[in-house]
This record gives C-alpha cells, structure tokens and sequence, in this order.
C-alpha cells in the first residue's frame, strides 16, 4: 500500500515537470556547473510554467496545492542529478516566510513575482560567527524612527548571487535577550548598502550559487519587517520544520537516484565476462543499500503525510532529517566502492552525486543539531 | 616495535620541513582545481632526494626501505593531501623495476625517476577485466627479439605525463593466467602508444589519469620485466607493495584531516563554548585518533615487514584497506566538525576527504582486496 497517495493532478503534475527537466534543464547542467550558477531563464521558465510556490494561492500565481507538490518537485529535481536550480528552497522554504508572517501589502508586492520566477529569494541567517548558534548572530538592525539600519554580515547564503529579495534576520541591539532580539527584514537587491560578495567555492553543489551578503548601513523602509518585531526567532523555528523535512526528502532520493544508476551500472558491466551483479558481495551491498533506501522512503512518505495533515512532528522530522542526509552519503560512497576506479572520473556521474550529497548533513541545520533537538523534545 | 630509529626520524622530520617550507595552501588550491602537477615542488623533493628514498644508492635513490618511504609519504600528504599523492604516485609502478627489472633497465630509468627526471606508472587492469588480472586480454607477442603489444589498460596514473610504464600482458593466451603473463618496461615514446585522458576527477587531481591504448608497439625482448609466464604474480606483488605507500598516503591524509578538525574544534565557538568542550565533539575527536593510530601501526608494520625481506604478504593490503577507509572516515568527519566551511575548498578538509576517496578506489577497490586477503587467509579448501 502506498503510505503517501497521489492524485491523478499530482501525477500529472509531476509528468509535466519531467517532460520540463527533460528540455529546460538537463540540456544546461553542464554549463550552468561551469557559470557556478544556473540561469535566471530557467527561474522564470519554472514560474511560467507553475512549477514555483505550488503552495501559494492562485490569487498570487501559485497553484494552491499540497506540501505534496512541493515533494514531487525535489524528486523531481534530483533525479537531474545537480542542486543548483534551488526551487524547494525558494518555493517551500524562503517564500512561506512571506506568505505566513507577510502583511498584504508586502504579500501583493512580493508574491506574485516570486511564483512567475522574476523574484530569485534566498534567506539569510548563518553569519561567519553564528552557524549552529543562531541566537549569537551579530547584523544589527537599528530602527532610528522612520528607517531600519542593517549592518553586518551573513555567509553561505544559497541564491545568494541571483536573488532579487533576501530575508535577514537581523537582531535589535537594545535588546538583551538574544531570541527576543532577532526580526526578519525584506532587503530588495539594489538597496544602497546591500552587497553580494563572491560566489563561494564549494566541493559540491557547483550550479547552485552560494556567496556572501554584505550589509553595510543599509537603510530599509520600516514596513519592510516581516511579522511582529522580536518574533524572528520564533519565526524560524517554526519554519525549520518543513525545511527539514526538505532536506530529508532531498536526502532520499538522492540516494534512490545514485542507488539506480548504480544497479544498471552493475548489471551492464562485466569484468572478466561475469556481470558485478553477479558478485555475491556487490549483491549483498546493493541489497542493504536498497534496504536502507527503502527504510528512509518509508519514513519521509510517513511524515509528508503527517505534515500535509498539520502534525506537529518535530522530532521525527529532525531524525529525518540527518537520517536520510546521511544515507545519501553514504550510499554516495559505497556505490562508488562497487563502480570502483572507473568511478572516479566527473563524467561518472556518481561523482557529483557524492560532492552535492556532502552538504545535506550540514546545511538547515547540522545533524549534530537535529539529534539534539530530538534529545529535547523527547525529554532527555 | 613501533619506535623509529634515529636516522629513520631525521629522515621524517626532514620531510615534515620540506612539506612546511614549500608547500602552500593557496597554490594547491589553485593547482587542484586546474588539475596541474606540481612540477617545482617534485623537481625539489627529488633533488633533496625525497623521491626514490628506497631505490639503491647506486641507482641515485636514498638506499633506504619502504618504512623510509612511507614516512615521507605520510609527512607529505599530512601537509597537503594533493601535492603529497602527486609526490608519491610520481614513482608509482618504480617497484616493478627494482624488483623485476635486468640491471640494464634499473640504470636506464630508475636513477632518472629518482633524480625527477621522468615519472613512472603502471597499467594492469583494463576496463573489461576490472580488477580481475586473469581476465586481461592485452597480449604480448614474440617476435625475433622484440615483443609486439595490443591491448588497452584503463585509469593509468601519470598516464600520458609518464616517461615509462610498466604494462602487464598474457604472453601465452593459451596457458593459465598465473603461467601466461608477462610485465613489460613500456616506454612513452613508442609508437603505437595512445593516451586517452580521463580528464577531472573527483580527487587526486594533480595526478593525471589515462587509459591507455596499445595498437602494434613495438618493444625489445630486454623490456620484460623478470620471468616470462610470472607477470600475474608479480604484478600483484608490486600491488601489494604500492599499496603500503597508498596506505602511507592515506595515513598522511587521515591524519592531516584530523589536524585541521582539531585545531578548529579547540578555536571555533559556538553556545558560548568551544567546540571541542562538548561531549559529542570529544567522542568524535576520540575516534578520528584511534583511526589514525590504527592506520599508523598498520602502515608502519607492513613497511617493516617489506624491508625485513621476507616476502610479502597481505599485510600490505590490509593496510591500504586500513588506512583507506581511515582517510575517507577521518576526512569525511573532519568536514561535519568544520560545518559549513567544511564545504567550502578554502578549509581544506573537502579536498582530503576527496583525495582519501580517490586513494581508497586504487588498486582494484575494496572488494577485490578483500578477496585477496580471504585467499591468503582461507588457501586452499579441501
């Protein structure tokens, strides 16, 4: 029985999308992995053609849809074998902070650009000093009665090149307690004091540009705060939840996309005339792989359920989260062990696999993290 | 057991300089991400005489044995893991030579591989026979007083940078793969030699890599290496003894991976705390050191059991299989306590944890070493 159920514009959906990444996106990974950016054609190709914001309503350009859609478009991305065309971060977890806390005036200026693909958002927490510990973040945000004054600086940011719009999360230096200090900001690209440093050379994730944001007395009108001021911290935590669970479906199938190429890879090659298939030791490997494989789309179809249905589920979505990253590398590993040597070229494409898979241990969140979140709320 | 003697840690600590003096971060930076060798460098380390430590004297090496080597090796890669495998794979195939090689042959390239005049590598496996020497199908065949060669052997170090290869070939398509074979000096120069680049890797990238095609070269008859019939046993005993040097770099990497965390984990704060006071970090920090240890004794043993000269045994491949998945461990680790800069090539530790990958494919891979373990251990079955 299927944990997670599908209806027929789901699947249409998503026979849609394929077609889409078929001609509009495998045809430039290449390049776009060289440019260490994907092209601004392509956000706007997505929104032409409704595959951003799914989760927003059609009054903004969305299609109104389920977190379901949203899954369909992870998969679908990582079946493409590259991360740099950030949709699910734009689409379910930057954009939801503007259409949850946004006022209507910011959610009419905002939206419907974010869902036609005009509108690349990123969000900006981690700071050079302030990674796992976010409430030790340091941009200031000074509000001197008819502006807000950002200073600081924020790294890793993905979008961080393209992006038109960046959320900031910038704490009120008056305020002692650190997670009543931190609010969310709207910062448009081109604000004077706003800079974006360079792209940021990474071991993976080539297409996806990452750089640093600079902020420099950089004025922003004061209705530019999202939500209640000191509720940023609030704020991001109730939205960790969906974007770990991002990452957790991302983790999934980028382990089912590497685990299927390596079966057809193993079954195709012989070597001394015999097929690696039929090693009783490749065998082995790829069964516990696929066992494992299986064991985490059990547990991410389980909690997409739950999450479509509003559970709260923060504890199983933090296990998710570095349980199924973490299957992603090491199912990136041990397929590389099976293809062996002949594996090591880039034109392996196991080899990007591994590099992109790396950072899903780390980024929203290290693992480390999530465990000590579930050791929290499970009352340890 | 494990004590170094006292010309054995002059010759570590000369290194561990050498590393500390010439290699730089920013430049091996640069170099990995253009793929280019580190011909300055090399040229350097060979004139200090780091290269071919274990070669003879008389044929311009150090005089010294694979423990030398490896130290060096170790001492190189712990500084930077890219440079320290170009050094080391430089050489890289050198053991057939000394071991099998007429006196003619030992003169004509080993002083010159020792001097960083020429690199070596060495071409067993091909794409069809992957890490199953029986099934090689390039063949050697005698005429006059020359051998004529056909084939193709797949992801050769230094393939198309080195001045000589060591090629293994069935010389008797006919007889049992451990009686039909033969290893052959083959040089880079011969016609008939095609080099096909495999371009970026996802390590080991001043390390160039090709496959090799072999369409009717030409070679005297002097150019066997050792017994014809013997190629397969010898060729897996210059695996067994290349393995200790890519346990040696492996043990290099982990331990230079580990280095890098545990200077960060004692510096970075997070929680108001450094990383290192917490106890998550503390356990991690515990295991990265017992992993190099472990590769260390491995490494260390199965050099001493080389220079003892008592033949070799799987004890090199258990420590490149030791040492390997120490490097990739330590390495992958290393990146998850660096967090976010862990990603970023600018920390460093992406690119070891790259390189221990690279390092921990070689030689036929996991599974086949641990074949080769498990027939010397089981032997024959009644």
């Amino acid at each position: 029985m299927e944990i997670l159920r599908y209806t027929d514009a789901h699947k249409d959906f998503r026979a849609r999308l394929r077609d889409f990444m078929d001609r509009e996106v495998v045809p430039h990974i290449g390049q776009w992995e060289t440019d260490h950016q994907v092209s601004r054609d392509v956000w706007r190709k997505m929104g032409r053609e409704g595959f951003l914001c799914t989760a927003l309503p059609d009054t903004y350009g969305g299609l109104g849809g389920d977190f379901r859609y949203a899954v369909i478009v992870i998969e679908e991305i990582s079946r493409t074998n590259h991360g740099g065309l950030a949709a699910p971060l734009h689409s379910d977890i930057v954009v939801p902070y503007i259409s949850s806390y946004g006022d209507e005036a910011q959610k009419d200026k905002y939206l419907p650009g974010c869902a036609s693909g005009d509108i690349v958002t990123a969000v900006a927490m981690t700071e050079p000093g302030a990674g796992s510990d976010l409430s030790s973040m340091t941009t200031t945000a000074e509000d001197d009665g008819r502006q807000v004054v950002l200073n600081g600086a924020k790294t890793f940011i993905s979008n961080g090149v393209l992006c038109d719009l960046v959320i900031v999360a910038a704490k009120d230096p008056a305020e002692p307690n650190p997670h009543q200090a931190i609010s969310l900001y709207l910062v448009e690209d081109g604000t004077p004091g706003f800079k974006k440093g360079n792209q940021l050379d990474k071991m993976g994730l080539h297409s996806q540009d990452t750089a640093e944001l600079f902020f420099t007395d950089c004025r922003i009108p004061q209705e530019n705060r999202l939500g209640d001021k000191g509720m940023g911290f609030l704020m991001l935590m109730d939205k960790l939840q969906q974007e770990r669970l991002v990452c957790a479906v991302m983790g999934v199938a980028a382990a089912e996309f590497m685990l299927d190429w390596t079966m057809t890879y193993c079954k195709a090659t012989t070597h001394g005339g015999r097929p690696l298939s039929r090693s009783q030791a490749v065998q082995f490997e790829l069964v516990e792989m696929t066992t494992e494989v299986k064991l985490g789309r059990t547990f991410v179809d389980k909690l997409v359920v739950d999450h479509v249905e509003g559970c709260n589920i923060i504890i199983d979505t933090s296990m998710a989260k570095y349980w199924c990253t973490e299957l992603g590398s090491r199912v990136a590993g041990r397929c590389l062990d099976l293809v062996g040597e002949s594996g090591s070229p880039e034109t392996c494409p196991l080899v990007r696999a591994l590099r992109d898979a790396r950072v899903m241990s780390i980024f929203a969140g290290t693992n480390e993290i999530m465990k000590g979140i579930a050791a929290k709320f499970m009352g340890l | 057991m494990t004590e170094l003697t006292r010309s054995q840690k002059q010759i570590q600590k000369a290194a561990v300089d050498f590393a500390r003096g010439e290699f730089d971060k920013d430049q091996a930076l640069a170099w990995e991400s253009v793929g280019e060798f580190p011909h300055g460098i090399y040229q350097k380390a060979a004139d200090l005489g780091f290269i071919g430590v274990h070669f003879p004297e008389e044929l311009s090496g150090g005089g010294m044995g694979m423990l030398e080597a490896c130290l060096i090796c170790e001492a190189f890669c712990r500084k930077d893991a890219s440079i320290g495998m170009a050094l080391a794979m430089a050489a890289s195939g050198a053991e057939g030579l000394l071991r099998y090689g007429a006196v003619e042959s030992k003169e004509t390239y080993l002083p010159r591989i020792a001097e960083g005049a020429i690199r070596c590598g060495f071409g067993f496996f091909e794409a069809q026979s992957g890490g199953k020497l029986a099934a090689i199908e390039t063949v050697a065949a005698k005429k006059d007083d020359h051998w004529i060669i056909n084939g193709a052997k797949s992801h050769v170090w230094n393939g198309g940078a080195a001045g000589v290869y060591v090629i293994l070939c069935r010389t008797d398509p006919q007889a049992p793969a451990e009686k039909g074979m033969g290893l052959f000096v083959l040089e880079a120069d011969r016609k008939g030699l095609a080099i096909r680049d495999l371009g970026r890797k996802l390590g080991g990238n001043m390390v160039a890599t090709a496959d090799l095609g072999l369409t009717n070269v030409c070679v005297p008859a002097g150019n066997l290496l050792g017994k014809e019939g013997r190629g397969m046993n010898q060729a897996e005993t210059i695996i067994e003894q290349t393995g200790i040097l890519i346990a040696a770099q492996c043990l290099g990497t982990a331990a230079g991976a580990f280095d890098r965390a545990l200077a960060y984990v004692k510096e970075r704060e997070q929680f108001q705390r450094k990383l290192a006071v917490f106890e998550v970090t503390r356990q991690k920090v515990a295991d990265m050191a017992m992993r190099v240890e472990q590769a260390r004794l491995m490494t260390y043993a199965a050099a001493r059991r080389c220079d003892a000269g008592r033949g070799l045994d799987h004890l090199g491949t258990m420590a490149r299989l030791t040492a390997g998945r120490a490097a990739v461990d330590v390495a992958d680790e290393a990146i998850q306590l660096f967090g976010g800069y862990g990603y970023m090539k600018e920390s460093e530790v992406e690119r070891f944890y790259r390189d221990a990958k690279v390092a921990d494919l070689s030689l036929g891979g996991t599974i086949r070493l641990k074949n080769k373990i498990a027939r010397r251990v089981i032997g024959k079955i009644k």
